[in-house]
């Protein structure tokens, strides 16, 4: 079983899996370890890591390489058909302004987001599982950490995620073995520790999806499918075809010696070598189809290439096309059973929309500048990082905000590309000529940037719903999306701003604009960041949440979502590594209830 | 460049001097190519021209690469930024079909045709056949938008952009890494980070 057709596919598999992303991925591969037969459908085209364009340097690219509509986070990303606008698959925006926008970002591609992502992958702690409880805002997941936790474990054993058990507050230790040792800091690594260590601000090694050294592949596959020889054998065969990192050119062109996490990449070549995963491409899918039980029966979607419509059926149903498809998937799934959308009793499918809150400073720091030649590609980024750290004073109510947000930084000696030299003004007065020339070699690997990365309180005027009018390039009626932030989530802004101008200024550097204390200022617009999560949330009462702690609708016993919809709040960790846990975890529920003959 | 854009710079450069030519029309015209597309071979190598045509004629062409070895002539490091291939990179860029770069266009192109201008009224000739000092009394003019004359702040907003635009066209190629010293984009067996004598000549151990 290997791609399949609309005309090849077969009528009786048990799951199917609506997309293939980190959720598709990790749904797909821990139902097919575990024997289930699964029909996997992307809307996007088929693709493959050694389309990477590791090594590709600017002056090989069109534009040297500078993003365009076409290619919007630059010519050698991995994405394929993707960016803010997908063409022929508009969405709505209910509000232009800046404080009311979303922007919605998609990659149409086998493997979706995972290609490009920036790999950081950082447990949910405690809190972030009851933030009610702690401040009696937005809503507490109906699971705490301890339920999640040995997910957590599997899936840092399986991809491979490397950081540091440092033991401090709602950022939870990795149990022995499960994380890969964090890279060597690079030199502004070391100062921005130092400094900021000063403002009694943490700095500590960085989570991500990098294999900073080989996968144990003698001890894992067995601790994680205990009792499973043939589920063993395959993993063992192919952590073992994974290389370490090259520590040389960046992430997201996508790794082709697998040494970083992508859903094509780690999840699905095992999941394919099991025999049970059919994936079909270009499989648009629009709706859920019902059976006369009321029970879900298949879906429909849309061939791309021939744009016929089409119907595949399976035993239980699992959405995993990314929180706002998912969405839409469910709010198109109209049936006289269910006229508001499938799962959709509550009235809350595409409620609570959430994304994280961003904010960036930038800073030039004199001591970095004329340093001896240095290789600084190291891991692609993220060696370092700051944890959340004032959880005491905002607890006690001083910092005008409710939840926390962590700082990812850079600098180094990147490598030289269309911005080199650009803007530089402001440190030269405006030079050219020879002096230019020597300016730009001062400053190169000077500079260092700081983004926070920050909680969103779950509200209700950011949603998505159906539009009324507008539809697709095959008539499927698109999202139109509500947005806004609330005075924590501007407040937070303006803190990460003063806090990074703190930094630079304690590392003996300037940055080039005013920090903007005008949180509605500072705050990167909704959907921007690309952590887009909620929209069918789960909870402990059919009235108020979409699914439950499984993320199985409360509507319709086989119909799972493993996706980012069903986060009841979006902690500043980065959601992938959730994601996936939370896949693992539901999927591991699928596959009981499958064998109780429950689904 | 849009009507509106021509007729600024036509407007700033004839109230300090002559009217300008305006030399060819087709420089203006908007662009009807095509971009790459959402999905891209990434495995070929692409050179200016081939997605779509450059349009700069062989009058602003020439004045590029002089503009251009201004800005980042030869030196003891690396030869200057034509050597380079920045003024196909200028001309791929200006001709590009998206529209941030069709504004580029305008800014550049009608910086162009105000250089010819100002070299016009300061010294009646055209920039490319000023001699050195005269050329680069226009430039120190307008090399800075934070201490330009106000009637020269577009001006100084076009070099701003055309000096960047040229950095960037030289440092991205493989004289431009060699010049600041970059040594990765090679596979290593390992990453060891910055040695510590460094580190400690830094104040960092």
């Amino acid at each position: 079983m290997p791609f399949v057709t609309a005309e090849t596919l077969q009528s009786n598999y048990d799951v199917i899996v609506v997309g293939s992303g980190a959720a598709g991925g990790q749904s797909a591969y821990t139902l097919t370890m575990d024997g289930a037969k699964v029909l996997m459908l992307e809307a996007g085209r088929n693709y493959s890591a050694s389309e990477s364009s590791m090594f590709r340097t600017p002056d090989l690219a069109p534009l040297r390489g500078a993003d365009t509509p076409d290619k919007p986070f630059g010519f050698y990303d991995a994405t394929v058909d993707g960016g803010w606008n997908v063409p022929g698959e508009p969405y709505v925006r209910a509000s232009e302004d800046h404080a009311g926008r979303f922007e919605w970002w998609r990659a149409r591609m086998l493997g979706g987001r995972t290609n490009h992502w920036g790999r950081i992958s950082l447990r949910n702690g405690p809190y972030d599982f009851k933030p009610k409880a702690r401040d009696g805002l937005g809503f507490d997941w109906p699971i705490g950490y301890d339920d999640v936790a040995p997910y957590y474990d599997k899936v840092e054993l399986l991809i491979g995620v490397y950081g540091s058990n440092e033991g401090l507050e709602n950022t939870p230790n990795s149990p022995p073995g499960c994380l890969l040792p964090p890279p060597m800091p690079l030199v502004s690594d070391h100062l921005i520790r130092q400094r900021a260590k000063k403002l009694g601000i943490p700095v500590i090694p960085g989570h991500r999806a990098v294999l900073t050294r080989p996968l144990d592949y003698k001890h894992a596959p067995a601790r994680l499918h205990p009792g499973n020889a043939t589920a063993q054998k395959i993993l063992m065969e192919d952590m073992r075809s994974r290389s370490p990192c090259l520590w040389a050119t960046p992430c997201g062109s996508g790794c082709a010696v697998r040494a970083n996490y992508q859903s094509t990449t780690v999840h699905l070549p095992p999941a394919l070598k099991t025999g049970n995963l059919d994936i079909i491409t270009d499989a648009m899918v629009y709706e859920v189809t019902l059976g006369r039980d009321g029970r879900a029966n298949g879906v429909n979607f849309v061939d791309r290439i021939s744009g016929k419509h089409r119907h595949a059926a399976a035993r239980v149903v699992v959405l995993a096309a990314s929180a706002c498809e998912t969405v839409r998937i469910l709010l198109n799934s109209k049936s006289a059973q269910f006229p508001q959308g499938l799962g959709n009793s509550s009235g809350k499918v595409g409620r609570y929309l959430m994304d994280t809150v961003g904010s960036a400073v930038g800073g030039q720091i004199p001591l970095l500048e004329n340093l001896p030649p240095l290789n600084e590609d190291a891991a692609g980024g993220d060696q370092m990082y700051v944890p959340w750290w004032l959880y005491r004073e905002q607890h006690a109510g001083k910092l005008g905000f409710a939840r926390g947000y962590h700082i990812e930084f850079g600098g180094g000696k990147r490598m030289p590309g269309h911005n080199t030299g650009a803007g530089l003004e402001w440190l030269t007065g405006g030079s050219y000529g020879a002096k230019f020339k020597q300016d730009v070699r001062r400053y190169y690997g000077s500079f260092v940037w700081f983004s926070g990365r920050g909680e969103m309180i779950p509200n209700d005027q950011s949603f998505c719903e159906i539009d009324p009018r507008v539809k697709d390039r095959w008539g499927i009626p698109v999202l139109r999306f509500h947005w806004q932030w609330s005075e924590h989530e501007r407040r937070q802004a303006a803190h990460m701003q003063s806090t990074f101008a703190d930094i630079i200024d304690a590392m003996g550097g300037r940055t080039q604009h005013a920090v903007q204390s005008d949180g509605a200022k500072a705050i990167a617009s909704g959907g921007s960041i690309i952590h887009e999560v909620g929209g069918a949330i789960m909870g402990s009462d059919p009235q108020t949440s979409v699914t439950n702690s499984w993320g199985q609708t409360w509507d319709v016993s086989n119909l799972f979502i493993n996706d980012g919809a069903v986060f009841a709040s979006n902690a500043d960790k980065n959601p992938t590594l959730t994601i996936m846990a939370l896949a693992w975890r539901a999927s591991d529920h699928i596959l009981g209830r499958m064998r109780r003959k429950e689904l | 460049m849009d009507r509106r854009t021509t007729l600024k710079w036509v407007l700033a450069a004839s109230a300090v001097g002559p009217l300008l030519r305006q030399r060819d029309a087709r420089a203006y015209s908007t662009l009807t190519a095509r971009g790459y597309g959402t999905d891209p071979n990434l495995a070929v190598n692409y050179h200016p021209g081939e997605l779509w045509p450059l349009t700069m004629t062989s009058v602003q062409r020439r004045l590029a690469g002089i503009l251009s070895d201004i800005i980042i002539p030869a030196d003891d490091h690396s030869p200057s930024a034509s050597t380079a291939g920045v003024v196909d990179f200028v001309d791929e860029w200006v001709s590009a079909p998206y529209s941030d770069f069709q504004r580029d266009r305008g800014i550049v192109l009608g910086g162009f045709a105000w250089l010819d201008a100002e070299g016009a009224r300061r010294f009646g000739k055209e920039f490319v056949e000023l001699d050195s000092a005269e050329q680069l009394s226009v430039c120190d003019d307008i090399c800075d938008a934070a201490r330009a004359a106000d009637a020269l702040r577009e001006a100084a907003r076009f070099f701003a952009l055309y000096r960047d635009l040229t950095a960037g066209g030289f440092y991205s190629t493989p004289l431009g890494r060699k010049d600041l010293g970059y040594m990765g984009n090679v596979p290593l067996a390992s990453f060891d980070g910055p040695a510590p004598a460094l580190l400690e000549s830094l104040g960092l151990l």
